[in-house]
């Protein structure tokens, strides 16, 4: 479809468990200890009990679309042969919401809270890019 | 959804009426590539102390709005010793994006009514159309996300190319028209009613004729956002007087008094039953300004609403109450914001049509509107204008009840 490559973000202490979980292939989100409360981005403390007590836990990878546009503008050189292109905004089960992009759905055919399911693309050799597909269910 | 909001036992009411806005200045505005921001701002002081009949040496509180202009070149310091303003008493810079020019206006009236201050400026200038030459009317504000080497999990905007504010309301809109049936055409008329209100404002930017067909032919920035759902982006600076109301009456202009301020920032909790995109933090806002002023919407003569896109025309009217949540797109449909309307909104064009100064947008044209000094376009009866503030995607809300008596 396209040769530039997407430009896939470097991990840094606070993604580096979402970036390397996108490579097995799960998708992985912060949980606060204490609360039990996810969230993302994944910051240090918990924004609902202040908790700085964090894990790393397996998210089911279900979801529904909350919001997507449709960009049209030319700002970046990554996507300058693949524009116009779709952006979504993922509702996951576990309730924080996650950028991203729906695939195997025609563009009229995209449905505010429609069900989906994450999907993992490699991208490259050490990179996966997480999207979501239609989901049965 | 928000939880629910405690209210304080005190209304506000004391502060009711206590202080003005006295003075206006703008400077040249739009396409204008000969002043940096800062001497923007010294340009539009220089103009509001002169409008206001007040010398130089009575200013005593300076209140900066730098936009995106970086606080080192467009401190409050730097711009004190360009106008050798020598007896400030108060000075500071401040930011929460387009709502700011209505919050510096609500601590400069708090001042000078406790006796901080006498006299505050409060001024914002920013120059983000850099050079003739250089890129489009928007760039500076489509840089959210662009990074070339993009890291951490903002880097996820990047690998998906949600680049720029546009985008964010692209997607805030979105939920609004699949939540409620809201369209495109909907959100045109509150452009083309804007643009109609342009043509009669010599200030305006653009007033050449535009219809709904003009809108629909408009070129897509991001689905759903068509070209003329945008503002502008100006270059320039606006600045206004806050004086004590009883000081105001003894200047040079018609004060404009205010009667009501509040202020409300949601928070934007993007999670399962937060709905950051349709309810603005303007509900917190009006139940503040609306009881200082001990008013209701069916005072409000003249609307200046914030309009960074159409569709913050129209959360901004449903969360105020004008209609129903939901409701907007049908309330607007009839043309009522437009000239000759029973709710006349943004009269000199707003931001889509008129010129983009952030908050100082409503709030220089409800200072005119209550001043009676709208020319062409002044609305008749203009004894009460809300101007309200919108900040980031919806982060941050203010509101000034502005009143021709106190």
């Amino acid at each position: 479809m396209t040769t530039t490559p997407l430009p896939v973000p470097e991990a840094d202490d606070e993604s580096r468990e979402f970036y390397d979980g996108a490579r097995r292939h799960q998708l992985m989100l912060m949980r606060c200890r204490s609360c039990g409360a996810w969230r993302l981005p994944s910051r240090p403390r918990c924004p609902d009990c202040w908790s700085t007590e964090t894990e790393w836990v397996r998210a089911s990878g279900r979801g529904v679309l909350h919001s997507f546009g449709i960009m049209h503008q030319k700002l970046h050189p990554a996507f300058a042969d693949r524009t116009p292109y779709q952006f979504a905004v993922v509702e996951l089960a576990e309730g924080p919401r996650i950028v991203s992009q729906v695939v195997g759905v025609a563009e009229d055919e995209l449905r505010l809270e429609m069900p989906l399911q994450a999907v993992f693309d490699d991208v490259s050799d050490d990179a996966t890019v997480v999207r979501f597909g239609p989901r049965r269910s | 959804m928000h939880p629910p909001y405690a209210v304080r036992a005190m209304d506000g009411r004391e502060l009711r009426g206590r202080a003005a806005i006295s003075g206006l200045g703008m400077s040249e505005m739009g396409r204008v590539y000969t002043r940096d921001a800062r001497d923007f701002a010294a340009e539009a002081i220089r103009r509001a102390v002169e409008d206001a009949g007040l010398r130089k040496e009575q200013i005593d509180g300076l209140l900066v709005n730098p936009g995106v202009t970086p606080l080192g070149a467009m401190g409050g310091v730097g711009l004190q010793n360009d106008l050798g303003l020598a007896n400030l008493r108060l000075l500071a810079s401040m930011n929460v994006g387009g709502a700011t020019a209505n919050v510096m206006v609500q601590y400069a009236a708090m001042s000078v009514i406790h006796g901080l201050a006498n006299h505050v400026v409060c001024v914002f200038a920013d120059a983000p159309l850099r050079t003739s030459a250089g890129g489009g009317g928007g760039a500076a504000y489509a840089g959210m996300g662009r990074s070339v080497r993009p890291s951490g999990m903002a880097g996820l905007y990047t690998t998906f190319g949600v680049f720029g504010v546009n985008a964010h309301y692209a997607l805030a809109t979105r939920r609004h028209m699949a939540m409620y049936g809201t369209t495109s055409d909907q959100l045109g008329v509150i452009a083309v009613a804007e643009r109609a209100w342009a043509q009669k404002s010599p200030l305006a930017e653009h007033r050449e004729a535009m219809t709904l067909g003009d809108y629909r032919a408009s070129r897509w920035v991001v689905e759903p956002l068509h070209l003329l759902d945008c503002c502008l982006v100006s270059n320039g600076g606006v600045a206004v007087v806050v004086s004590r109301a009883e000081e105001a009456a003894d200047l040079a202009q018609p004060p404009a008094y205010i009667l009501g301020m509040g202020q409300g920032h949601p928070g934007d909790f993007r999670r399962k039953g937060w709905d950051v995109e349709t309810e603005t933090g303007a509900p917190i806002a009006r139940e503040r300004a609306f009881s200082m002023a001990g008013a209701t919407l069916a005072d409000i003569d003249v609307l200046q609403l914030y309009d960074c896109y159409t569709y913050t025309v129209l959360v901004t009217l449903e969360d105020y109450g004008f209609c129903k949540k939901g409701e907007g797109g049908p309330f607007v449909a009839d043309g009522k914001l437009g000239p000759g309307g029973s709710l006349p909104t943004n009269t000199g064009g707003g931001q889509l049509s008129g010129y983009y100064m952030w908050g100082m947008t409503p709030l220089s044209e409800g200072v005119i509107q209550v001043r009676g000094q709208g020319g062409e376009r002044q609305v008749a009866k203009h004894d009460v204008v809300l101007v309200t503030g919108n900040g980031g995607i919806l982060d941050h809300h203010s509101a000034l009840i502005l009143g021709r008596e106190a």
